[in-house]
């Protein structure tokens, strides 16, 4: 394609990208710009790269963290790893061993830069407009809010990326995502995503990359954008990207890895023409009807079965809808609220930086959870922990009867031992509500912070909207 | 890692797993994936389906029926892989002994996953999906090098896979070793780039 040809924000990093272009018979070799690791996807990566005697070619380029398997019980030292089990200690200590012996810097236990690799990326500038970003974890579509093209690889690519800075990729396609309309108080950046799941299908967005466009997504911060491309996979996509801004620019102004001085505003014209040209086709396009808008629910087992909060649960659907009602535990034809809750779970790459941690506060101030409710607070990285205590948002939390902890990915996914228990129900603001994601036989119901938070205060499923008024 | 073992042929009785939307949590549960190998998953695969509470092995489900022993292809439902990056998820599979998942959509990540652990992603229509759904324990085979499914009905369905993937499986080729002859590429784009990421 010429480059004087109308492009998209996705096309205009991936041409820029292209280290051999695809033909029919090879797929493209892309080059990566940053390549975000954790210890759960990158162990035998590191093992492929020792027996073939590699080094990572680009340390400079890698970022590393620990974030999955770490505890977030507030420990002494984290050097006490028997909390999160035997499996998750050895991963973590060949995390450390692997990051000194391959020269990687290592944001690790005694950082206070750790995070949720999601969380972090940003946080520090090193997310930024038009690079190409991978991560062994899905989440990592997170990035695209930056105008970034991002994507999660599996654990081979993982060692492809480390032993060559590149990956073999297939140009996917394009979908264009166009918010209409304004978001009612009470509505936030996870009812959109939710919505849209839910409208599109957990498979709407299979073979794409989605660009999200319109006056509620331009309107948000990045936090808010982050959560919108965070769930672009929950929707199938291979990535979600938003065009970047003044919003974008004022975001990494001054962030410790975000280009300085002179650089910046070479960098600040180069992003400025990574947006997609208006003359720029999609192949396909979908409108979402933010007017109609209420904080949503899911109420099934993947993110799409999901319902605005005054609606009822559909009333059937074929086989895997009926196990999945089973499973939940949720009758058809009925509004979830007031539905019992066990657990509320405030946390995860989705939901779990200043802004999402300020909204839970914000109705829990003056008030206590419910009797009965285990509420979790997880910030995403150390640093957002440091600035929620600086607001004293931790002495809310912990006044109204929650669990303030350490960051990490917690309960999104229950693998450092932050579990639900078998049969409960956790409202949360995490990603996916699986069978048994956040624990064997947990039930899971995704919602914005603002609904967890409002569900916590009277233990069953509450529309957050009374207590914004 | 061992290396991919070259793959001509897959032929074998199917096990239907008639589930929509069969996510890598169901795979491959979160809690398992604190190991440093890629041995010895296939014990835990579907390990909450497969599994009771008390650990005795799920009689319903239908790995535990003696039908589903030496079966070497998995047909699912739609949209089979959804979730998460984790490549747990095929190395499961193909350490239990799968060598082919067949459904109507896969996920994309998953694909891409199955595609480098001799695996096969085998998208088919959705009318031949119903009828192998409909027709559990049917003969299957699977040519790689002519990317089709014969059915014991004498349909020979075409499945899509794209011309580099099927070469590496057929030859059992290491992506990284043709990613690696790129060197003298990689680094002219490097020494070319107007700026540095």
């Amino acid at each position: 394609m010429s480059t004087d040809s109308p492009r998209t924000l996705f096309e205009k990093i991936w041409s820029e990208h292209v280290v051999v272009e695809e033909t029919a018979d090879t797929p493209a070799v892309l080059y990566i710009d940053l390549h975000l690791i954790h210890e759960v996807t990158t162990p035998q990566a590191f093992s492929l790269l020792r027996e073939k005697g590699l080094p990572v070619r680009r340390p400079g380029l890698t970022l590393a963290t620990m974030d999955h398997s770490t505890p977030t019980t507030p420990v002494s030292s984290f050097k006490d790893l028997e909390i999160v089990g035997e499996g998750a200690a050895k991963q973590v200590l060949r995390m450390e061993q692997n990051c000194r012996d391959f020269g990687l810097e290592l944001l690790g236990f005694d950082s206070g830069l750790r995070g949720i690799v999601h969380v972090i990326g940003p946080e520090l500038g090193a997310t930024q407009p038009g690079k190409t970003i991978v991560c062994g974890d899905s989440h990592t579509s997170t990035h695209g809010a930056f105008g970034a093209l991002a994507f999660g690889i599996g654990t081979t690519e993982v060692g492809h990326v480390l032993a060559t800075q590149c990956l073999l990729q297939r140009k996917p396609k394009t979908l264009l995502i166009e918010v209409a309309g304004r978001l009612r108080p009470g509505v936030s950046a996870k009812d959109v995503i939710l919505a849209t799941i839910g409208q599109i299908g957990v498979d709407g967005g299979t073979g794409h990359v989605i660009e999200y466009r319109g006056v509620p997504i331009s309107a948000m911060d990045m936090e808010a954008r982050m959560t919108i491309c965070n769930m672009s996979i929950e929707a199938g996509a291979r990535a979600g990207m938003i065009a970047p801004d003044d919003t974008t620019f004022e975001y990494l102004e001054g962030r410790p890895r975000a280009p300085a001085g002179a650089d910046w505003e070479r960098a600040i014209a180069r992003w400025r023409a990574l947006p997609s040209d208006d003359e720029a086709t999609f192949d396909r396009t979908v409108t979402v009807d933010a007017d109609r808008l209420e904080p949503m629910v899911t109420f099934g087992t993947n993110p799409g079965m999901v319902v605005p909060i005054s609606a009822p649960v559909p009333g059937d659907g074929d086989a895997s809808f009926r196990k999945s009602l089973e499973y939940m535990q949720v009758a058809p034809n009925k509004p979830l609220t007031d539905t019992r809750v066990d657990v509320v779970f405030v946390g995860s790459c989705t939901n779990s930086r200043l802004s999402d941690l300020k909204q839970a506060a914000a109705i829990l101030e003056g008030r206590t959870i419910a009797s009965g409710v285990r509420m979790l607070v997880v910030p995403g990285s150390q640093q957002v922990k440091k600035a929620a205590e600086e607001l004293g948002l931790d002495q809310i939390f912990r006044a109204a009867g929650a669990e303030w902890r350490e960051s990490g990915c917690s309960m999104c996914l229950g693998m450092n031992g932050d579990t639900v228990p078998a049969g409960q129900l956790c409202v949360s603001t995490s990603n996916r509500n699986f069978e048994g994601r956040q624990g064997k036989g947990a039930r899971t119901i995704l919602a914005s912070p603002l609904t967890a938070a409002a569900s916590a205060v009277e233990g069953r499923v509450a529309d957050p909207r009374r207590y914004l008024e | 890692m061992n290396p991919v073992e070259p793959l001509k042929t897959v032929q074998s009785r199917t096990v239907v797993l008639a589930v929509a939307d069969v996510d890598t949590d169901q795979i491959i549960p979160a809690r398992f994936l604190t190991t440093t190998s890629r041995e010895g998953l296939g014990a835990k695969l579907f390990h909450d389906w497969r599994y009771l509470p008390d650990g005795a092995p799920n009689p319903d489900f239908v790995l535990n029926q003696p039908a589903a022993n030496g079966c070497r292809i998995l047909v699912a439902d739609r949209n089979f892989g959804c979730g998460s990056s984790r490549e747990h998820a095929p190395w499961a599979l193909t350490d239990y002994g799968f060598r082919a998942v067949v459904s109507s959509e896969i996920a994309d990540i998953f694909r891409s996953n199955a595609l480098k652990n001799g695996l096969l992603p085998i998208i088919v229509d959705a009318d031949t999906l119903a009828w192998l759904l409909e027709h559990p324990g049917v003969e299957v085979t699977i040519d790689v090098a002519a990317s089709t499914l014969s059915l014991p009905n004498g349909s020979v369905v075409s499945y899509p896979i794209d011309a580099f993937s099927r070469y590496c499986l057929l030859e059992g080729i290491d992506q990284l070793g043709y990613l690696r002859k790129h060197d003298n590429e990689i680094r002219r784009f490097e020494e070319s780039r107007s700026w540095t990421p």
